[in-house]
């Protein structure tokens, strides 16, 4: 069986500026992807907080960067698979993909990052593709001129609904809570919007409406238990991620959401597995702090590495 | 490489296409979409022979994604004899999509 120095899972930004610096440090890294580089950064229209980009830049621009600085690394081979199980213990871990040989690693980074959420309402799947949306920069197109819902209260939810005010022709928008959670800039620009953007505060989506494709949907006012309908013909789902951690051991310790628990060094658990990026639990989830993450990681594997051959 | 399809090479290239075929719908825009581009090229090797495998840009063709009710991308749609037969929006892993045109398609 082929051995590694390290596993990195995750083309995100946390796993290529981990493997990245394990590349640097010599370490022999496979480094495995079910789709493609970037993760959600390709589900992002425009970064305006990455240093160095002052004009902001598209989210696929910087995921296509990040791919060009992976070409040609020393010691990197690459796979596009899913992991679906680690056991072992440090310095012999025994890892097995969807596709392609199980490998032996001696330190495993998880860097799988977080999935959206869905609402959890009736006929979501079956409308998913015809007006149930996770994508407003995929879709919104399709709803030019149109009516829309938006779903949620945090950054996502708000940044989204910005995004689709230049496109469609009337957002609802819709939170469970009295406030939104979602950075005050965007409130802030939410507010200058009002005539295109009217908020649902302490409202749940109850249900889902039309044959073949969304024509409304139902809410319900926390408060007064008053249900009003609303016709639209999309609705954009952003209530939050959740993490992917399935093929780990079980044993492994998890914030109550699922998110795994490190300290500062990104050490798990469970010694060399390392965790960072979205999928870690922590409160700050961004390009920036994903890619700090991974180079954390990649230096406390390092020395864990140096340690193992000592 | 999977090659792009057009609203006037469609009916030739995949309604009257002898083999199975695989229409990948995007935009160059569409993260989720750039994602799939390499899985889509990738199925496009693994099964030359077997099935034909195209990409249409929603962007510069409007007839088509209309035609089949296209509200979201990437849209994935599977067509045997000329019938769609089966469609998937958002992002596939290669090993779901693999799995898909071996058990809808090829079946």
């Amino acid at each position: 069986m082929k051995t590694y120095d390290s596993l990195v899972i995750g083309e995100g930004p946390a796993g290529v500026t981990a493997a990245l610096y394990l590349c640097r440090s010599g370490c022999s890294v496979l480094l495995v992807e079910q789709m493609t580089t970037g993760g959600q950064i390709l589900q992002t229209s425009d970064l305006d907080n990455y240093p160095g980009y002052p004009h902001g830049i598209k989210g696929y621009e910087l995921a296509d960067l990040f791919a060009a600085h992976l070409e040609g690394l020393a010691n990197l081979e690459r796979l596009t698979a899913s992991v679906t199980q680690v056991t072992g213990v440090a310095g012999d871990f025994t890892v097995n993909f969807s596709q392609g040989d199980p490998i032996k690693a001696r330190t495993v980074l998880v860097c799988t990052g977080a999935k959206h959420r869905q609402l959890g309402v009736q006929r979501e799947q079956e409308l998913t593709g015809h007006g149930v949306s996770y994508c407003a920069l995929c879709d919104g197109n399709f709803f030019r001129n149109k009516d829309v819902a938006v779903v949620g209260g945090g950054n996502a939810a708000l940044e989204e609904s910005l995004y689709l005010a230049n496109i469609v022709s009337k957002i609802h928008l819709i939170h469970r809570r009295d406030a939104f959670r979602g950075r005050k800039v965007y409130q802030d620009r939410l507010l200058s919007q009002t005539d295109k953007i009217q908020t649902h505060l302490s409202c749940v989506v109850e249900a889902l409406h039309g044959s073949k494709d969304l024509e409304g949907i139902t809410i319900k006012n926390l408060n007064t238990n008053a249900t009003e309908e609303i016709a639209c013909e999309a609705i954009f789902i952003y209530v939050g991620f959740e993490p992917i951690t399935t093929f780990l051991p079980e044993t492994l310790k998890k914030d109550p959401a699922g998110f795994i628990i490190t300290d500062t060094e990104m050490n798990s658990s469970i010694p060399g597995i390392f965790a960072a990026g979205d999928i870690r639990s922590k409160s700050c989830r961004q390009v920036i702090t994903a890619a700090g993450d991974g180079a954390t990681a990649a230096q406390a594997a390092f020395v864990f590495l140096e340690q193992l051959h000592a | 490489m999977a090659e792009q399809v057009t609203d006037s090479t469609f009916e030739t290239a995949v309604v009257k296409s002898q083999l199975p075929v695989l229409v990948d719908f995007w935009a160059p825009w569409c993260g989720p979409c750039r994602a799939m581009g390499p899985i889509i090229d990738k199925v496009a090797e693994q099964f030359q022979g077997k099935i034909a495998v195209y990409k249409m840009n929603v962007d510069e063709n409007l007839m088509t994604p209309a035609k089949f009710n296209i509200k979201a991308i990437p849209t994935l749609i599977l067509f045997k004899n000329g019938q769609a037969i089966d469609e998937h929006t958002g992002a596939l892993s290669l090993d779901d999509l693999v799995d898909k045109i071996n058990t809808k398609a090829l079946a």
